[in-house]
């Protein structure tokens, strides 16, 4: 289908929109995953991704990247349409896959070396753009410990730290918190805050637990099966009903979805 | 691109099961040097061949001779390198990770692929150089240009036999999800290409090309004929009779010539001298040729698998 929109306009607002989509649709066979999803993300938004495990997060994030073809539909991510310039994308976006994971054989060092010479960082200045990542995640004096011997929490903070190493405009986060204990998962959500505030990243992140969303996030989505049940800031939706396109109460999905798994 | 090659080799040289595999060759490399030295005086024996040197790597001594050994073991390196090449990513999700770098998605199969064939081509070059050594100091006997020709020429169509089972273990690497059922997977056909394809085709031939009438010479070279090519099949069949027509400046068919009778012996005979470089290369052209297009086509198709893969499914 065509777009609606001017190839390279980016939405009416005034905050140019970090993400745009457009209908972005995919099926897997007969199944849809993702269906008609429209969605604009602004600039220095925490954007909270809600929604039950397989209602179509991942596979949002992965066309986003241009990883997966969309079927349907289209994106725009920093202007850049991801089925056409993902390698673009790539450079400015920061992608921290569910789980992710290391050369557990390298140390955290030599990792974070790795994705930097992938991403083409000058050589001169690698070394302290590594060391920066790596206190900004609270890593210091860690960088030389196999990453086998890293616990999940320092892990989860490593993949951060390899995002930043090349500065990205944009950072998307799947499952961020997964799995980790109370404490590193605070650790973890003020670091997303901390990024945001002063670095002045857009964060994406997608979660299936609600109360960290509710924490930082100052946009939720809400997704369910593949489509966007509601959208807007938490105000909007706990009010339910008001904001242009605000669906039924945030709680109430959310509990009603819970519920039913 | 070749920040991954920089990385895998690393990985290679580095790896406690590389250096197992390596010291396991040089030492089987050296006991058979050591064991065609001793037997290289029993082959002069009589006769005095220009290019001793060359029975360094193809007498057989006891056992076998190297030239053997690296068409039997040397898919074993290359297996070695690739069977967990792209699995293993998937495995420690880190494939997910390198997908969403800046980098073209082939430069991850290239990359991978390119630092097995560098790990390949050190391990056979310095196998190579050692036994070249080794034979300097036992014989005594200095290789002439042309020698050095052929050693470079096998060195050559060495790499490119093990490159291929590099590229079918790459492949199964991108095809299984498991490590072991991709290494199963590789041996089980390096197996089957080392063992049966002889048998197999002998019977093949049998089946299609009966030898009703055994006094029938034609019926009988019809039946070698079709085993030979359908034999050919197997990269091992290819490389060996490759390498040995290189290696042996005698020999001047590919194949073992069957019923030599003594008339065509005595034919032979006035021509019983050694054959030029080029002539030899001559000869298997169509060997190393059709090498070439096994390795490109497993490597190729490894690179098409992957570029369809979903990424979803890391």
């Amino acid at each position: 289908m065509r777009p609606r929109h001017e190839p390279d306009r980016m939405g009416c607002c005034d905050a140019m929109a970090i993400i745009q989509t457009d209908q972005l649709t995919r099926r897997y066979g007969r199944q849809t995953a993702v269906d008609g999803l429209s969605l604009e993300i602004g600039e220095r938004e925490i954007f909270g991704f809600l929604g039950p495990n397989g209602a179509g997060k991942t596979t949002t994030i992965l066309m986003l990247l241009g990883l997966t073809e969309p079927t349907a539909g289209r994106a725009r991510v920093l202007g850049y349409d991801p089925a056409r310039d993902p390698l673009q994308i790539k450079r400015q976006v920061g992608y921290l896959p569910e789980n992710v994971g290391f050369y557990d054989d390298l140390t955290g060092l030599e990792n974070l070396r790795y994705m930097g010479r992938l991403n083409r960082l000058p050589e001169a200045q690698a070394p302290a753009l590594i060391e920066e990542a790596l206190s900004t995640v609270g890593l210091e004096g860690e960088g030389n410990k196999l990453v086998g011997a890293y616990s999940r929490g320092m892990r989860q903070r490593l993949g951060i730290a390899e995002l930043l190493v090349k500065n990205p405009k944009l950072l998307i986060l799947d499952e961020p918190t997964l799995g980790l204990d109370p404490d590193g998962t605070n650790r973890m959500l003020e670091l997303i805050v901390s990024l945001r505030r002063e670095r002045g990243m857009t964060v994406m992140l997608s979660s299936h637990q609600l109360e960290q969303v509710q924490r930082i996030c100052t946009r939720v989505g809400i997704m369910i099966k593949g489509k966007l049940a509601a959208l807007g800031s938490l105000e909007e939706l706990s009010k339910g009903g008001s904001g242009d396109k605000a669906g039924p109460n945030l709680e109430e999905i959310y509990m009603r979805y819970f519920k039913e798994a | 691109m070749w920040t991954i090659c920089r990385k895998e080799l690393a990985d290679h040289f580095g790896s406690i099961r590389f250096l197992i595999l390596f010291c396991l060759i040089l030492m089987v490399a050296l006991v058979s040097t050591y064991m065609a030295a001793t037997h290289v005086r029993e082959a002069l024996d009589g006769a005095k061949p220009s290019q001793v040197f060359l029975l360094l790597f193809t007498t057989p001594g006891k056992f076998f001779s190297l030239v053997q050994f690296i068409a039997l073991f040397g898919p074993l390196l290359g297996i070695i390198m690739g069977f967990d090449a792209i699995n293993r990513e998937r495995q420690h999700r880190t494939l997910g990770k390198l997908v969403s770098q800046p980098i073209y998605r082939d430069a991850i199969v290239n990359g991978k692929f390119l630092a097995g064939v560098l790990t390949i081509s050190v391990a056979l070059l310095s196998m190579m150089l050692l036994l070249t050594g080794l034979g300097l100091m036992t014989v005594g006997v200095v290789p002439g240009i042309e020698e050095i020709g052929r050693l470079a020429i096998y060195l050559l169509v060495s790499i490119a036999y093990v490159s291929f089972w590099l590229g079918l273990a790459i492949l199964f690497s991108v095809l299984f999800r498991s490590l072991a059922t991709s290494a199963l997977a590789a041996v089980a056909l390096w197996i089957f290409s080392a063992f049966f394809v002889g048998f197999l085709a002998d019977l093949a031939a049998d089946a299609l090309r009966p030898i009703r009438n055994p006094r029938d010479p034609e019926e009988i070279v019809a039946n070698r004929r079709f085993a030979d090519a359908s034999s050919l099949a197997s990269p091992a069949v290819l490389y060996s009779q490759a390498t040995s027509t290189i290696l042996d400046p005698y020999r001047r068919t590919r194949s073992n010539l069957v019923l030599t009778g003594p008339m065509e012996r005595l034919s032979l005979e006035r021509f019983e001298r050694p054959l030029p470089l080029d002539q030899s290369i001559l000869v298997v052209w169509p060997y190393l040729t059709l090498l070439a297009a096994m390795t490109l086509v497993c490597f190729g198709l490894s690179y098409v698998v992957f570029m369809r893969q979903e990424i979803r499914s890391v």
